[in-house]
């Protein structure tokens, strides 16, 4: 598909994140990604899928070349609403202190990147006050800041933490 | 826990809402269809009653066990996790991840960007060229895919949620006029998978609301 992200690993090599997050999961699954409830787990991922299939994709590299640069910022903005839009709703029925319920999840990890999508793409956050909480808490833990796109072997200096 | 049967929000020509359908069939899932029209009365996703179902508008929505779940394979992996048999994703976890990457590059990869609302906002003299593009750079990418994982269907020998999201896929291909030869292996899974009852029966022209016209 040239995308990024693809894993090499257990000597496969697998692509789309959400498949290798899963069989992460599957062979590493400690601690969870996902909650042992399966209702819990297709609302997890119902709002994963909601970012991976709903928002990101239509706002990805490969669409704004196509919708011409005089267009792109409006078109992303447009399409990160519409999806926040429905996410606010979402999750003000299956959060607590992360996406669903206390335990953070798989579509914790698709938030906190399409937020920062979001912000790159100058969308007003007020009117989503609980994916900014979320944000905000998942934010100051560990993971999400080893993992953070201004700590990486490829970040240019302008942009390092 | 609510009584009675699950209840299945679709339209006959969405094609995530046919993966569903064909999930249901395949695991002996008797169901109640509610069609939301996409296209009638501008749209009855639109409505206050559907979008307080689902936020995001669209089908496939599903109530089933106490809840509504929507996104296609949110639904389908449930389904399997609450439904196991027959399976819908092989045992091994290598295998598993293969069949959830093809369900992946078609559900985030090719559907979403050639979907009712995108192909709107592109404008009308656009929209097939550019439904054409998406499905071709998404084909280029699935034909060469399945030449590694593929037997007789998608990852190997057994149906699996890989197949139930290439068949609506490849109908969407054909309604958009998307020449197919240059996807051998395509092709021949997908007719492979129509010949199979829980295809047929979800079929987009055997549903309860096919305009008469489309029915077969």
């Amino acid at each position: 598909m040239k995308q990024v992200p693809t894993l090499k690993i257990d000597g496969i090599t697998i692509s789309q994140s959400l498949a290798i997050i899963e069989f992460l999961e599957e062979t590493r699954p400690t601690p969870r990604l996902l909650p042992k409830d399966p209702k819990k787990r297709a609302q997890v991922r119902m709002i994963s899928d909601t970012i991976a299939s709903g928002i990101q994709p239509l706002q990805n590299l490969s669409v704004l070349k196509q919708v011409g640069q005089e267009n792109q910022l409006a078109w992303a903005q447009k399409v990160i609403h519409t999806g926040f839009d429905a996410l606010e709703q979402i999750l003000r029925s299956t959060a607590g202190k992360y996406c669903v319920g206390d335990e953070v999840s798989m579509a914790d990890l698709c938030l906190v990147p399409q937020v920062a999508n979001a912000e790159r793409f100058k969308v007003d956050l007020t009117p989503y006050p609980t994916i900014s909480r979320i944000n905000k808490t998942l934010l100051a833990l560990e993971a999400f800041q080893v993992s953070h796109p201004c700590r990486q072997p490829d970040t240019p200096p302008e942009l390092r933490a | 826990m609510q009584a009675g049967k699950p209840i299945l929000y679709s339209y006959f020509r969405s094609s995530c809402s046919w993966r569903v359908r064909i999930a249901l069939a395949l695991k002996s899932i008797d169901y109640e269809t509610i069609p939301v029209n996409l296209i009638k009365d501008q749209g009855q996703q639109f409505s206050e009653e559907f979008q307080a179902l689902n936020p995001m508008k669209q089908v496939p929505t599903l109530k089933i066990d106490g809840i509504t779940i929507s996104q296609s394979l949110a639904i389908i992996e449930f389904l399997e996790e609450t439904r196991p048999t027959p399976r819908l994703l092989p045992k091994d976890p290598k295998k598993r991840a293969q069949v959830r990457m093809i369900s992946d590059t078609i559900a985030s990869g090719i559907q979403p960007l050639q979907n009712l609302s995108v192909l709107k906002q592109v404008g009308q003299e656009n929209q097939l060229a550019w439904a054409q593009k998406v499905i071709h750079t998404g084909f280029d990418a699935l034909e060469q895919i399945l030449r590694s994982t593929a037997g007789k269907y998608c990852v190997g020998d057994e149906v699996s949620m890989a197949d139930l999201c290439l068949v609506p896929q490849v109908a969407n291909a054909e309604r958009f006029k998307v020449d197919l030869t240059p996807y051998p292996t395509i092709s021949r899974i997908n007719k492979t998978l129509l010949a199979l009852e829980a295809f047929q029966v979800s079929h987009p022209c055997r549903q309860p609301d096919t305009p008469p016209e489309l029915r077969a």
